[in-house]
This record gives C-alpha cells, sequence and structure tokens, in this order.
C-alpha cells in the first residue's frame, strides 16, 4: 500500500474532478484534487496512492515504477488495488 | 541465491556498492536508520544490506503505519464496529492486525459488518448506498494517506452526509525521528529519509534532524540503486563531518512539498497534544486530530466507545523492533510464537513490517558475481 502505482489519464471530468486513468491495462477513474497546483491534461502520467492521483511523473519515470513493482513482485497487487477502487468504476463498469 | 546482474541497473549498483566500500572508515562503525516501511521492504526484498560493507548498520525504523498503532486503537475502532448497524470499513492491511480481541477478520466472522476497501472514497460511497447507517472509516497512515483521507472529509461536507465518520489515527513522521533521536540509548548516525511523505511534505520539515541534532538524512527513492546511493550520499555527510538535508529523489520529491496536498490536511486535521505509539508510549505532537469545523463526521466524537489500552503480550518485544533497538529475529517469538499466519504483532502482518519482511525473505541471498 505505501508504494504508488503509475496511471495515464485518458480523460478527466473537471466538475467531479475525477480522471479517468489507464493503470496496468486497467482502466479506473482517481480524484485529482491534491494536483490543483499543477492541473494535469489528458496524457499525463500520475503516480496513484489510494485512489488520488499524488504527483505528475514523466512517463521514463511510470515506466521505471512499473518496473519496480513488477521486481517487488507487487505488480498484482497494484493491479488488484486498481481494480478494487469502487468509487473509481467507470459508467459501464458499475452497470 | 540470487545475482545482482539480474537487478535492473546491475552495473550501476555494484559501482555504488563499490563506491560505499572503498569510502567507508573501517575504524569507524554507520547506524542508518530508514525510517519508512517501504524501504524496509525492499531492503530486505534484495537482501542488500549484504552487499554493505560490514561496519554499516541499517536500523529498521517506526515507518510502517499498521505495526506502531497500539493495539488499545484497533480495540476501540473494532468496539465501533460492534454497533448494530455500523459498517466499518478499512484498507486490506488492517484486516489481520490482531486487537486484544482478535482481528477485524475475526470480528467479520463474529458477524460484524467490515468491509475492506482500497481508498476512503469508497468509504464515503458505502455511505452513500447506505443512507440508514452509520459507516466508519478506519483512517490510518503517515502524510503520504492524510491528504487523501482530507479530501474525503471535504466531499463528505459538500455532499452533505451525515452517516459518515471518520476514526483518525493519522501520525506524523517527524515528532518520531525526534522522540528517537531523544533516546539516550538510542545511537543513529544518519536517516533514509521517507520517499512517499516526501512528495507530500518536502524536504524542508527535516531540517531540524541536520541543525538540532547533527545529523545527515536523504530522501531516498524507492529502487535497489536508489536506496544504495543515498547510503553514499549519508557516508559521505559523515565522513566530512557534514549534516545536511540531502534529496536524491529529486524525480519525485520537491523541496516544499505538494502545496495543495498540505492545504487539505491543515484545513480539515490539527495536531493532537501527544499520541501513542506501539512500545514507544506517547509522543508529542506526533499525530493529528479531526477539527472542530469536521466534528460532524468525527467517529471519536460522535460514537461513544470507551478506550482502553490493552498491553502487548508480554514476551513481544514489537517496541524494540519499532525502536531499531532490536532486530525482528532478536524477538523472543519470531518464527515461533508469532509468524504470519499467526501473528502476534501488526509487524507480522504489513507487507511494510520488518518482521513479516524478515520472514518471507530471510533466504534472499545475492552475490555480486554470477
Ligand atoms: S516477531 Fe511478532 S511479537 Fe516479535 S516483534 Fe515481531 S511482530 Fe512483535
Amino acid at each position: 500500500m505505501c508504494l504508488a502505482i503509475p496511471g495515464q489519464i485518458s480523460a478527466i471530468d473537471d466538475a467531479e474532478r475525477l480522471a479517468t486513468v489507464n493503470v496496468m491495462g486497467v482502466r479506473r477513474r482517481v480524484n485529482i484534487d491534491l494536483l490543483r497546483q499543477e492541473p494535469p491534461v489528458e496524457g499525463d502520467w500520475v503516480l496513484i496512492h489510494v485512489g488520488f492521483a499524488m504527483s505528475k511523473i514523466s512517463a521514463e519515470q511510470a515506466e521505471e515504477q512499473m518496473k519496480l513493482l513488477e521486481l517487488l513482485g507487487e505488480d498484482d497487487e497494484a493491479r488488484e488495488e486498481a481494480e478494487g477502487y469502487a468509487f473509481g468504476a467507470t459508467q459501464e463498469q458499475s452497470t | 541465491m540470487r545475482y545482482v546482474d539480474e537487478f535492473r541497473d546491475a552495473a550501476r549498483i555494484k559501482a555504488v556498492a563499490e563506491e560505499i566500500h572503498r569510502s567507508v572508515d573501517p575504524g569507524e562503525t554507520y547506524r542508518i536508520m530508514e525510517v519508512c516501511g517501504g524501504h524496509t521492504h525492499t531492503i530486505f526484498r534484495f537482501g542488500l544490506s549484504q552487499l554493505l560493507p560490514e561496519n554499516i548498520e541499517l536500523i529498521h525504523g517506526p515507518g510502517c503505519p499498521v505495526c506502531v498503532l497500539p493495539m488499545g486503537r484497533m480495540d476501540v475502532g473494532l468496539a465501533m464496529a460492534e454497533r448494530d448497524d455500523l459498517i466499518f470499513t478499512a484498507f486490506g492491511d488492517m484486516m489481520r492486525v490482531p486487537g486484544s480481541k482478535g482481528s477485524p477478520l475475526q470480528s467479520k466472522a463474529r458477524g460484524a459488518d467490515i468491509r475492506m476497501v482500497y481508498s476512503p472514497l469508497d468509504a464515503l460511497k458505502i455511505a452513500q448506498e447506505n443512507p440508514d447507517r452509520p459507516v466508519m472509516f478506519f483512517a490510518i497512515g503517515f502524510e503520504t494517506t492524510t491528504p487523501s483521507t482530507a479530501v474525503t472529509l471535504l466531499r463528505a461536507r459538500e455532499l452533505g452526509l451525515t452517516n459518515f465518520y471518520v476514526y483518525c489515527n493519522h501520525i506524523l513522521v517527524n515528532p518520531a525521528i525526534r522522540a528517537l533521536l531523544e533516546m539516550d540509548d538510542m545511537r543513529l548516525d544518519g536517516f533514509i529519509g521517507p520517499g512517499h511523505v516526501s512528495t507530500v511534505i518536502g524536504c524542508e520539515p527535516y531540517r531540524f534532524i541536520a541543525d538540532e541534532f547533527d545529523r545527515p538524512i536523504v530522501v531516498s527513492g524507492f529502487e535497489p540503486l536508489d536506496i544504495l546511493q543515498s547510503i553514499a550520499m549519508l557516508v559521505r555527510q559523515l565522513n566530512e563531518g557534514r549534516s545536511e538535508v540531502e534529496n536524491q529523489y529529486t524525480r519525485a520529491v520537491s523541496w516544499n512539498g505538494n502545496p495543495s496536498a498540505i492545504a487539505a490536511m491543515d484545513l480539515v486535521f490539527e495536531t493532537r497534544d501527544a499520541f501513542e505509539w506501539r512500545g514507544m508510549g506517547d509522543i508529542p505532537k506526533s499525530a493529528l486530530a479531526i477539527r472542530e469545523e469536521f466534528a460532524a463526521f468525527d467517529a471519536e466524537r460522535q460514537i461513544g466507545v470507551h478506550g482502553q489500552t490493552f498491553p502487548d503480550p508480554i514476551e513481544a518485544q514489537c517496541g524494540e523492533v519499532l525502536k531499531g533497538a532490536l532486530k525482528p529475529t532478536e524477538c523472543k517469538l519470531f518464527g515461533k510464537g508469532c509468524t504470519p499466519e499467526k501473528p502476534v504483532g501488526a509487524l507480522m502482518v504489513s507487507s511494510e513490517g520488518a518482521c513479516a519482511a524478515q520472514y518471507k525473505y530471510a533466504d534472499v541471498t545475492i552475490g555480486t558475481t554470477g
């Protein structure tokens, strides 16, 4: 739970302050309130912790972070966590 | 046996390890504490201490929030769950943490409505879906996790929810470091600073470690190479008699942290006068409570249960291990009375706990050639 999960933003819902991200093949929405000082745009990579985008990172850093999770054997856990965000299920997933 | 060559950046890892070997003063010992449980996990997972000279000792710090939570706090949370209609929510790490009358999972087996969530926003969603039942989120974590609880509470207020409560167990990393530095019988020469906590608070708040206590601290990333580089930076500072705050993890951590996250925390939380840490006793100003303005969402104010502190089992030496005074294997119960299947202390449960990491990776050995 301490390790952050990298994800790439594919859409932003400003009203709900949620961004749709692709997290290691899983599509989920995460909260972007903690990035107010540097509002993210589509295509940005972010580090995600307990359902919140915590910081913007480069594509290269995102890749490094994914490799680290794999190295630690925690990539499945990370994917499971992203899948587990119930609040972030997109419309088609929650029906 | 694993070989360094299998690691990413193998050549650089070897080079940094060699640099450390060359630069240590053979007549000195270096006692370096990694504060963060994520670092502890990486160190055990990759057997990193085997790459270091013998006179560098890595001390595992109290940076696992689940581990430092005293049993009494868990008992209070579980007592809340015993109210017939309450829904108890918590992160997965918490589910097997023993309270004096068992873990959340055991309470669930006895009929309490205990649900695992991956985000505080999931708990909020459960509250929205169950408007006639109280929903409590067992909030735990350092500054990495606190901003997300803060935003969730702000959202709860915005939505006008009246059935959502947070049981706040958020703790602060620096007061714990200060407490360790003030212990007479504890010698710590330098610190590997927590990576993710620092993405939130930045590096500036660690300055007291250098200024007041003359110890170096290097904020570090989580890859094996990051940790070794940070150790090399610490050794260099110590050899040169410097004590500064340095940032190895510049790719994620800025000097001043994340202002939106800090603002959200300040809005919702205030510092408690003192808070009990497992095995370390009361530490002044080391935890957060929910501010008066958000009292309606504060489980401690709204859900009356009486807290009682139960001492840990007598032979359990979790406190000593958390302070870094004992290694996990030196606890009398390690691997005997206390295993991941039957944990006595939370350090044996959480993946960030030193005992669980030691137990799981006991046979990780690494060689530098292969
Ligand atoms: S082995 Fe068990 S009882 Fe001993 S310190 Fe670790 S968690 Fe505590």
